[in-house]
């Protein structure tokens, strides 16, 4: 990633989110209302991070790669199914990442 | 400053909110409720969210920012889950545009919460464009479960709320940004693994009911699919298709 492409995201996301932030505090409430419109709204947040897990996780470039990657988000789910809180998740798909890339 | 963890209240975030008795109150009615509970709960959703800004801190530099942008996303975007699709798409080593389109269209449910909480808090200005700011899921949320101790406590809570997250989010952001360049490789100390592993924990609390798991298991396989087809970064947008499809039709 160049420099400035960095500076460009940061930029153009933080404009946007905000912009996005304060539109909800001056349209009327009418306009947001229709119900296909917040059912869309609802899933998107689900669609994009269930892709955004695929894409970090068993994905390098355009290539599926199953890698050392894997191990840990096995074990981040592991950790999920026991009710671990969110810090412990993300710790431990670092720590079994980083055996798996250690000892491959 | 997503729903993660057990701390963050849950609250109808995409039907509109039953309109709050405001306008019939007056402005010493209902100081007397209940504010030590409500700064309780707003100090320690803001405190348990903020830490989880270390991940972000590790995943900004992770992809390849620096430590001096990794914090200007927490400060100026200021909305997690938005945050972190920005520098893992880059991560992904998807295009400038995707990192943003992705990053903005989580940001869009800010809106409908702005809606809810702008007849509660009533600013203008510049009080009008901090509260805009701090429109987060965990600030909204907050002010959302304080309904039963009246409109004073609401508005407490998503100050408190949104204040607290600020300070945490952003203090957290450094201490995980400095932390993970002080480290070095990202997978070397499993970096790389910890981003798609938060992305699942922000992921995890929403998938309450059986439809919302379908949709999230449709999105990663069709994501998954699309992968050898698309540029570098697009799958992740092009899963939006998957929301419109399913929420579409009424069920």
């Amino acid at each position: 990633m160049s420099t400035e492409a960095a500076w460009i995201v940061l930029g153009a996301t933080s404009v946007l989110c905000f912009s996005v932030k304060l539109l909800g505090y001056y349209i009327p409430e009418g306009w947001l209302a229709h119900p296909r419109l917040q059912r869309v709204n609802a899933l998107v947040p689900i669609a994009l991070l269930s892709a955004l897990v695929v894409a970090e996780g068993l994905v390098t470039k355009t290539h599926v790669v199953l890698d050392h990657r894997l191990a840990g988000l096995a074990v981040a789910l592991a950790a999920l199914f026991a009710k671990a809180p969110f810090p412990v998740v993300v710790a431990s798909a670092a720590i079994t990442s980083a055996l798996v890339y250690h000892l491959h | 400053m997503t729903c993660v963890g057990p701390t963050v209240v849950r609250f109808s975030r995409a039907t509109a909110a039953p309109p709050q008795p405001l306008i019939r109150l007056g402005k010493n009615e209902g100081v007397t409720t209940a504010p030590r509970e409500t700064s309780r709960d707003a100090l320690s959703v803001a405190f348990t969210v903020g830490t989880y800004g270390v991940a972000f801190g590790a995943a900004g530099i992770a992809a390849g920012f620096s430590v001096l942008q990794t914090c200007l996303f927490s400060l100026l975007t200021f909305t997690g889950a938005s945050q972190f699709a920005a520098v893992g798409v880059m991560a992904a080593g998807g295009g400038a545009a995707s990192a943003v389109a992705a990053a903005t269209m989580l940001g869009t449910r800010n809106a409908l919460y702005g809606l809810q909480m702008a007849p509660l808090v009533r600013a203008t200005g510049v009080k009008r464009v901090a509260a805009a700011h701090l429109t987060i899921d965990e600030s909204t949320g907050v002010a959302l479960a304080q309904t039963p101790r009246g409109t004073h406590a609401m508005r407490r809570g998503f100050w408190l709320t949104g204040a607290g997250v600020y300070l945490f989010w952003n203090l957290f952001t450094l201490l995980g940004a400095l932390g993970a360049k002080a480290l070095g490789n990202p997978a070397s100390w499993g970096l790389d693994a910890a981003v798609p592993a938060a992305f699942l924990g922000l992921l995890w609390p929403r998938l309450t009911t059986t439809f919302l798991r379908v949709v999230a298991l449709s999105s990663m396989v069709f994501a998954l699919l699309v992968t050898s087809w698309l540029p570098a970064g697009l799958p992740i947008i092009a899963s939006v298709l998957v929301a419109v499809v399913c929420g579409w039709r009424e069920r």
